[in-house]
């Protein structure tokens, strides 16, 4: 007997596994169980959608009450918005991947985009789109709802739109050279190969979207830009209204709510299609555990969804046959075409046309609408928030990387620390400013420096998140090896410990510096019912000018912070990125 | 002769370098890839033997030349041309049944008849039951039986094998070839011809009928051997292994020229590729040569036997032995020379001062480094300057190979040191210290 036929051997005694199709036959009892859960869920939907699309006329005050009973409603609301915002960003990752990948002219100009995008922040996007919204659709709250859920989508969509990028542009060439080989289409590759291989990258940065936009949700329900004021019903504005109203009861609900909302849609939703998504993890040794949910388990062993599933599958593969390759590489059709290098030049003049174009318009606009002084403050204004993230980063890390090393030595504390860091990511800072507040006018502290803290408070998190992942993924021999020499006190940490974590930290740092940048409008200027209170820096900038509908000057406050969060990006994030990825890895 | 399946006719390709100069992969390839046949394509790595696979794949277009299926050109993947991958190649998220199933899907064939023949072609290269697994609950002989499986269902005229053995392990490669070449010889395969690219010269032996092999820089088809044993062959059958000697000694003269050592009257470059060897494979190597029973002369097949190296990794250490003089290479055959001899017995420093010599007297990249170290008065230089220079004439991955084995080679004979954070050449320490003193002596 050969090895193989043993490895055979021992991989037949598994079998049964397999097939489950072929096990399981007929009508069974969990159809019944699904059927009211099915059809529950339906009818909140209609409902919900119903609610969206009701007559509106800007001005007209909707009604918002902080009495708890109507915060099931509101959760309903805000979770439908989140969700078709987050909808709408895995369709915008898809293209943009797409599109990125396959033409190198849109590459180009689609990757800076993103880049600049990705360093607006929201409320930014907010106070310029909320009118257009409106006037899309007139006498109707749908317009309104539109600029809340792109607000949220501009909240989720850039990090997934990077990762679907990286995922499609890594497919390992061996796979593409198979697909080539079978002949795949576009559209089979797409869906057979580059999709499936984004998916866990894709997937993971949807849940941190997720919690991204938690943190935003009171920015983009209570819209209060350029002279509007309209809360829209959902946990956002219940929680405006209760900073206005100064109620800290309503407070504490709404945190309740958004509790109950995160570990539903968690339970819901990203658990079955983390368990379900584990085929798709490419590293071949299985040393990761699986995840498990509840709620798939049940959904595989039930008739109906099966036949949804397979109706899906089947659906997919008919449009295989439509969207198929009509040619090999026999025909004449295939034969390359000699490669011109016009368009790509014309391409190239006409992006440098647009960009000097914008430059001139820009400093024309400068000139005539904003003074160059004012320039020179917006600039001032950012280097103090500049000095704030950088502070908070490194009091962050001080703070986090042992309670992260901690953690992550510790595997049993690990798995159950997730679940919990991910909630406190997505806890907005909003909730917070009645504590602040209270405390700066009580004993009279400066808001420059105290009400930083709050800019970090959602984005600390990032940084906790990766060291817990660096530290459980040192190797188990490294660790003995340590413990063997006897290292401790300070050269354990600068010899093992701290290089060991340092590339999770910076992904960390980066992810957590930027959140900050974005956190800093709501967190230099910050309101409880009427008390007022404003640090120095480019959000509060920003947060001022938006509030009084100074359209030239939120641009060029917005314009001065992606220079700034680019220039950060690039000086100092990359070069660290690229340090750690050439020297520190095991 | 039967009929021809696959010609190249005068096909070259040459790839893009990073500094933008083309550098010749393969010229003026002639080959021809008759019905009934098997063919195995040996080589060392860089020789060009992957690309010509790839070309026959259409996978990459040719630069010139032609490459005619059946008589007429081919620009891209033809349906009658199938390929088999090293690391396998399967879908992971896609279950077995559905992995071999991809070709006829992409086809646009009806489900029941796809499910029909996969199962069939599952069935003939033994995963029957396997059906519903995903690739990473197999073993890795059974995921390249995936991979055959899938590329049969195609029903091909031409199965081309990309070293579809070496990333198993011996016994389980064995046994997969042993199987494919039953099914050749009992007619159950729907497939007229097989390409077979490797560096196993014993897998060639065993199953082609015609062995080409490629020299490098750039490749092209330097010798052939027609194989006209029967199947299946006796990997101990005398016959077989005077064949495997002879393909060695085919190799090893290959190495020899295509190296351009001293001993043939071509000196060999500052930017030529550097056989990517280590120190203690080297020495290793050398010791075992030195000892009972070899005694300082001994066949490849066998040394390779003894030191449980693959055919490529001993002979890129005989190049290497050859390179620094400690060997000798003779019609498949290694001897030992003097000097190899003696330094087989030398001490641990003795040992570094010949092997520094041997480097400055042999290797001229070293020979350069150390000469610029010497002359530059701060003593150090940056790896990007010999970075430079090695790119003209070799690709990227070379380029790199060939400066990390000049970095090992020269900082074990303390010619020169390496900082890998500053990415500097720099004299050794002890010599800088030395250099002052004598400099301060002459003040």
């Amino acid at each position: 007997m050969t090895l193989d036929t043993l490895t055979e051997s021992a991989m037949s005694e598994r079998k049964q596994f397999f097939p489950r199709q072929v096990v399981e036959t007929g009508w069974n009892k969990w159809d019944w169980a699904l059927l009211p859960m099915v059809l529950a869920v339906l009818v909140l939907l209609a409902y919900g959608g119903e609610e969206m699309s009701r007559p509106y006329q800007v001005g007209q005050a909707l009604d918002l009450s902080l009495n708890p009973e109507y915060l099931p409603y509101y959760l309903l609301r805000t979770t439908l918005r989140m969700f078709i915002a987050l909808g709408a960003s895995i369709a915008f990752s898809c293209v943009f991947a797409v599109l990125a990948t396959k033409y190198r002219a849109a590459e180009k100009f689609l990757i800076p985009m993103l880049d600049i995008l990705q360093s607006i922040p929201i409320l930014g996007f907010l106070s310029i789109t909320v009118t257009a919204f409106i006037a899309l659709f007139p006498g109707s709250l749908l317009g309104v709802e539109c600029a809340a859920i792109f607000a949220i989508f501009t909240s989720q969509a850039w990090n997934m739109a990077f990762s679907a990028y990286q995922g499609f542009r890594t497919v390992p060439t061996e796979l593409k050279e198979a697909a080539s080989v079978f002949n795949l289409s576009s559209w089979q590759r797409f869906w057979r190969l580059e999709l499936p291989f984004a998916t866990p990258g894709l997937l993971w940065n949807m849940m941190m979207s997720m919690s991204g936009g938690w943190f935003f949700v009171v920015a983009s329900e209570a819209i209060s830009v350029s002279n509007q004021n309209i809360k829209l019903p959902g946990i956002g504005s219940y929680i405006a209204l209760a900073i206005e109203q100064r109620n800290l009861h309503a407070i504490a609900w709404a945190i309740g709510a958004m509790l109950v909302g995160v570990i539903l849609y968690d339970q819901f939703f990203f658990r079955p299609l983390l368990a379900w998504a584990d085929k798709f993890r490419f590293e071949e040794s299985g040393s990761e555990t699986a995840q498990e949910s509840w709620l798939l388990n049940w959904l595989r062993k039930t008739e109906r969804t099966k036949g949804i599933a397979l109706a899906a599958s089947n659906t997919l593969e008919r449009s295989f046959v439509i969207f198929k390759h009509n040619y090999d590489g026999t025909s004449i059709r295939a034969r390359p075409l000699a490669r011109s290098t016009t368009p790509e030049r014309i391409w190239d003049a006409v992006l440098a046309a647009v960009v000097f174009y914008a430059l001139w318009t820009l400093v024309h606009f400068i000139h005539a609408e904003v003074s160059w002084s004012e320039v020179g403050l917006a600039f001032m204004m950012g280097f103090y928030t500049m000095v704030r993230v950088v502070v908070l980063i490194f009091l962050a890390a001080l703070v986090w990387i042992p309670v992260g090393v901690w953690i992550g030595m510790n595997p049993r504390i690990a798995g159950r620390a997730q679940a919990v860091i991910q909630f406190l990511a997505a806890f907005p800072a909003n909730l917070m400013f009645p504590v602040v507040v209270f405390l700066l006018v009580r004993y009279h502290l400066n808001p420059d420096i105290w009400l930083s803290p709050l800019m970090i408070l959602g984005t600390q998190w990032y940084i906790l998140f990766n060291v817990i992942a660096g530290a459980s993924t040192i190797p188990t021999e490294l660790r003995y090896a340590a413990q063997n020499f006897g290292l401790s006190g300070m050269l354990k940490w600068r010899r093992y410990l701290l290089p060991a974590i340092f590339p999770s930290f910076v992904t960390g740092a980066i992810t957590a510096s930027g959140g900050s940048w974005n956190a800093s409008i709501v967190a230099e200027y910050v309101t409880w019912g009427n008390t007022t209170l404003k640090a120095h820096g480019i959000g509060s900038y920003i947060a001022e000018m938006t509030a009084s509908g100074d359209f030239p000057r939120i641009a060029l406050g917005i314009g001065v912070m992606c220079i700034f969060v680019m220039g950060f990006n690039h000086f100092i994030w990359r070069s660290l990125y690229r340090m750690t990825e050439n020297r520190l890895h095991f | 002769m039967n009929s021809p399946i696959i010609e190249l006719k005068s096909v070259g390709k040459s790839f893009r370098s990073a500094d933008g100069s083309a550098r010749s992969v393969l010229e003026n390839v002639d080959f021809t890839l008759n019905e009934g046949e098997i063919v195995a394509l040996l080589g060392k790595s860089g020789s060009g033997k992957s690309t010509m696979l790839r070309i026959m794949a259409g996978l990459i277009g040719a630069d010139s030349g032609q490459v005619l299926y059946r008589g007429l050109p081919i620009y891209g993947p033809a349906h009658g041309i199938s390929m088999v991958f090293q690391s396998f190649a399967l879908f992971p998220w896609l279950t077995v049944q559905k992995n071999v199933e991809l070709g006829l899907e992409a086809k646009g064939m009806s489900p029941d008849e796809r499910i029909q023949r996969a199962r069939s072609a599952i069935e003939l290269i033994g995963l029957s039951g396997f059906e519903g697994a995903l690739p990473r609950e197999l073993s890795g002989g059974m995921r390249q039986r995936v991979g055959i499986a899938r590329a049969l269902v195609m029903e091909p005229e031409v199965l081309l094998m990309d070293e579809a053995f070496s990333a198993l392990d011996v016994l389980t490669g064995e046994r997969l070839r042993e199987d494919i070449l039953e099914l050749w010889e009992g007619g159950l395969l729907p497939t007229k011809a097989m390409l077979v690219v490797s560096h196993n010269i014993e897998e060639a032996v065993m199953m082609a009928d015609r062995v080409l092999v490629f020299a490098s820089d750039p490749g092209r088809v330097r010798d052939e051997l027609q194989i006209k044993l029967p199947r299946p062959r006796e990997v101990e059958g005398a016959d077989v292994r005077s064949l495997i000697d002879k393909v060695y000694g085919l190799m090893t003269a290959g190495a020899l020229r295509s190296g351009r050592m001293a001993d043939k009257g071509v000196k060999m470059g500052i930017g030529d590729r550097l056989p990517e060897v280590g120190i203690s494979r080297m020495e290793g190597t050398l010791e075992i040569l030195a000892d009972e029973p070899f005694l300082g002369r001994a066949d490849l097949p066998k040394l390779a036997e003894k030191t449980e190296l693959s055919d490529h990794e001993l002979l890129d250490i005989a190049s290497a032995l050859t390179l620094l003089g400690f060997a000798l290479l003779e019609q498949g055959d290694i001897m030992l020379t003097p000097l190899g001899l003696k330094y087989a017995q030398a001490e641990n420093s003795e040992r570094k001062a010949i092997f520094g010599h041997q480097l400055i007297e042999n290797v001229p990249l070293i020979a350069y480094i150390r000469h610029g170290l010497v002359q530059d008065p701060s003593g150090d230089l940056h790896e990007d300057l010999f970075l430079k220079l090695l790119r003209f004439t070799l690709s990227e991955a070379d380029t790199l190979s060939a400066l990390r084995v000049a970095i090992e080679w020269g900082r074990y004979g303390e010619l020169f040191e390496y900082d890998f954070n500053t990415g500097t050449l720099n004299m050794p320490k002890d010599e800088e210290v030395a250099a002052e003193q004598r400099a301060r002596d002459i003040a």
